[in-house]
């Protein structure tokens, strides 16, 4: 028993920083904005996290920080997509390699520090329950913080006038213009909240799944990130689903080695990257789903003069 | 305040100078890093960029850094001309280095095997383009997006050469170093000058850059790959194939990739190392932006490109910089080279100007 919910807890803290950086993503892919430097993003994040708790702050200082940094490089972003009408997907793939050399230069002195773990917050009363307490009611503070964003972020887009903007800028960005909605403001907006978080879900990994920094610490999860998105056809909840599958690919991965399978340990780290292009495949082959989902502007320039 | 407005047609003018601009600016904001992190700005801009070519073998070290470049490059910007975005090339380089390998190490030749190499740069080509048609598989019979599985790949890839060199390739008399044996002379590219490291490979990266001149200008696929990136609506209506263009460009950049990690291998290195490249994959990207997608711009930008390289090395021999800036510089290049282009459809008009005349007319 207490082994099954060790391993159904580690799952969920693999899947913390996919979820965090995904529900950014799914965010500015509704409002029609394709941004490919999810990865730089969260490396950003990743340091900056670190960096300001291994400095002395608090570490929800250093979350704050994270978020901020993210938002920070993901406004590049943003003004050279929307304002100055770069090619979305030479600018996220720029914003990448930019995230990865910054952060790699930023965090050198903080290579090999250790850090305490984000401590853990226990759900008075909740947290006792036998099995689903240690489950799900004994978790840092922000593993709450992810679901209560999916929850925020479906609640948003499905019940709000806001999300309702969002979604018309991302389905028709002309009609949206036309109606007077400011369609690059709003855009602009999304781009921030989406590098907010994946800088959170990069801080999750520096601060709480592996308390260190090291170089290109996210290993491909910004663009696992990515994928999910697609994998949910741009809905929240699924996105949860789909970022607990992963992280049940990468425990998976390390409780196999654990189990000293005959199995080389490279092949099973390849596990991650093969599941995410397996499901990537079944998700997409039904071309219709897909168009009826994604948003119907996405990736595509838009300028009021035109 | 500025504002964005559309030229009639696109300016030539702004089309050649938006690199220099973008390269202008990356100086700058490097002085300004520099700055920052202590270092003299005029001192360190020498050291990276013009202290490594003040020798000849200076000058050979950055033709030998061009060529991957320079290969990659050519094959991404045919498929990015037709809005296929294969970024995997780093994947298919280092499976064109494991192809090639195992050539060198298990057709053990007779000495003096003149099939040798050969073989190698095929093998090369066939491994980085087994490597390349994946994404194809996946895009055009399941509809997956080529950037996504094209990433993954390169992963798989790397821990793919990461297992070969700890594993079963391994060299035994090698004090457990994770690397291959050591080619036998028949299987090295042998050095152009003396004293070098300037292969055949060069030769053949100026070669491709000239066929890719001649595909995209003066060929009926090259004239169909351009107006598919343009409008896929228009390319559809002529019947044009764009599962046979989306193969065609997979496949080519998929090769050259891998003949640029063959070169490597057979070159420079020797063996099979997990160090195959320093991501020239992914800096391949950038050399085909810098290079506008045209294959003449692109030697260019190889060129400049491999610049940041020896310039990163040599700055972090003279002055201790961290190797990473190289890829900030290399991260702020795209950016500006990407901000500069707006440059080339439209025009910065001051705002007030602009309404006044509005109100004009």
């Amino acid at each position: 028993m207490t082994e099954t919910v060790a391993i159904l807890v580690s799952m969920i803290l693999a899947a913390a920083p996919l979820l965090f950086a995904a529900l950014g993503e799914l965010i500015t892919e509704k409002s029609g904005v394709l941004n490919l430097g999810v990865e730089g993003m969260m490396l950003a994040g990743a340091v900056t996290g670190f960096a300001v708790t291994a400095s002395g702050h608090d570490p929800w200082l250093g979350v704050i920080a994270a978020a901020a940094a993210g938002a920070a490089v993901a406004a590049i972003f943003g003004v050279l997509t929307l304002l100055l009408l770069a090619n979305q997907v030479a600018t996220g793939l720029a914003l990448t390699m930019f995230g990865i050399g910054l952060s790699a230069l930023v965090g050198k002195p903080f290579v090999g520090i250790p850090l305490e773990k984000l401590p853990a917050l226990p759900i008075p009363l909740l947290g006792r329950i036998p099995f689903f307490g240690p489950l799900l009611f004994q978790h840092d503070g922000m593993i709450y913080l992810a679901v209560l964003l999916t929850l925020g972020v479906h609640l948003f887009l499905t019940r709000t006038r806001a999300g309702l903007i969002v979604r018309a800028v991302g389905e028709n960005h002309d009609a949206a213009h036309a109606l007077g909605y400011p369609v690059r403001l709003i855009r602009f907006g999304c781009v921030l909240f989406g590098g907010a978080l994946a800088g959170l879900g990069g801080a999750y990994l520096s601060l709480a799944y592996t308390p260190m920094w090291a170089q290109n610490m996210t290993a491909g999860r910004g663009w696992i990130a990515l994928a999910l998105v697609v994998f949910a056809t741009w809905k929240p909840w699924r996105v949860l689903a789909g970022a607990l599958l992963f992280g049940g690919f990468t425990m998976a991965q390390l409780h196999a080695q654990g189990l000293g399978l005959a199995v080389p340990p490279e092949f099973l780290a390849m596990l991650p990257y093969l599941a995410t292009m397996l499901v990537l495949v079944a998700i997409s082959r039904d071309a219709t789903r897909i168009r009826l989902n994604a948003p119907a502007c996405i990736g595509k320039l838009f300028h009021p003069d035109d | 305040m500025l504002r964005l407005e559309a030229r009639p047609t696109p300016s030539t003018a702004a089309l050649l100078l938006s690199p220099v601009l973008a390269i202008a600016l990356t100086l700058l904001t490097g002085m300004a890093l520099f700055a920052v992190l202590g270092f003299d700005p005029v001192k360190t801009v020498a050291a990276y960029f013009i202290k490594p070519l003040d020798s000849a073998y200076g000058l050979s070290e950055l033709a030998v850094k061009a060529t991957p470049l320079l290969l990659c490059a050519i094959g991404l910007a045919l498929g990015f001309r037709a809005n296929i975005w294969n970024i995997g090339a780093e994947g298919q380089l280092i499976m064109g280095a494991v192809a090639g390998s195992g050539v060198a190490l298990f057709l053990r030749p007779e000495h003096g095997a003149a099939w040798v190499l050969p073989a190698m740069f095929a093998a090369g080509a066939l491994g980085g383009m087994a490597w390349a048609s994946i994404p194809a598989v996946l895009k055009l019979r399941f509809n997956a997006s080529e950037i996504l599985t094209s990433l993954m790949l390169t992963y798989v890839a790397d821990l793919f050469l990461r297992w070969l060199v700890n594993g079963p390739w391994r060299d035994p008399d090698g004090y457990n170093f994770p690397q291959s044996p050591m080619f036998e002379p028949d299987a090295i590219i042998p050095p152009l000058l003396e004293g070098t490291r300037l292969g055949f490979g060069a030769v053949l990266a100026l070669a491709v850059a000239l066929g890719g001149w001649f595909l995209l200008s003066r060929t009926f696929l090259g004239f169909q790959i351009k107006v598919i990136g343009l409008t896929a609506a228009a390319a559809g209506y002529a019947g044009f194939n764009s599962a046979r263009i989306t193969w065609m460009s997979l496949l080519l950049s998929g090769g050259l990739a891998g003949i640029a990690g063959l070169n490597e291998v057979a070159g420079p290195i020797g063996q099979l190392t997990p160090f195959v490249s320093p991501g020239y994959g992914f800096t391949a990207i950038i050399v085909a932006f810098l290079g506008r997608l045209h294959p003449f711009g692109i030697l260019l930008a190889s060129l400049m490109l491999a610049l940041t390289y020896l310039g990163g090395e040599a700055a972090q021999i003279s002055l201790g910089l961290p190797v990473a800036v190289t890829s900030v510089f290399q991260g702020l290049l795209l950016f500006f080279l990407l901000a500069c282009e707006v440059l080339i459809r439209y025009r910065l008009r001051p705002q007030r100007a602009a309404s006044r005349r509005e109100s004009r007319g």
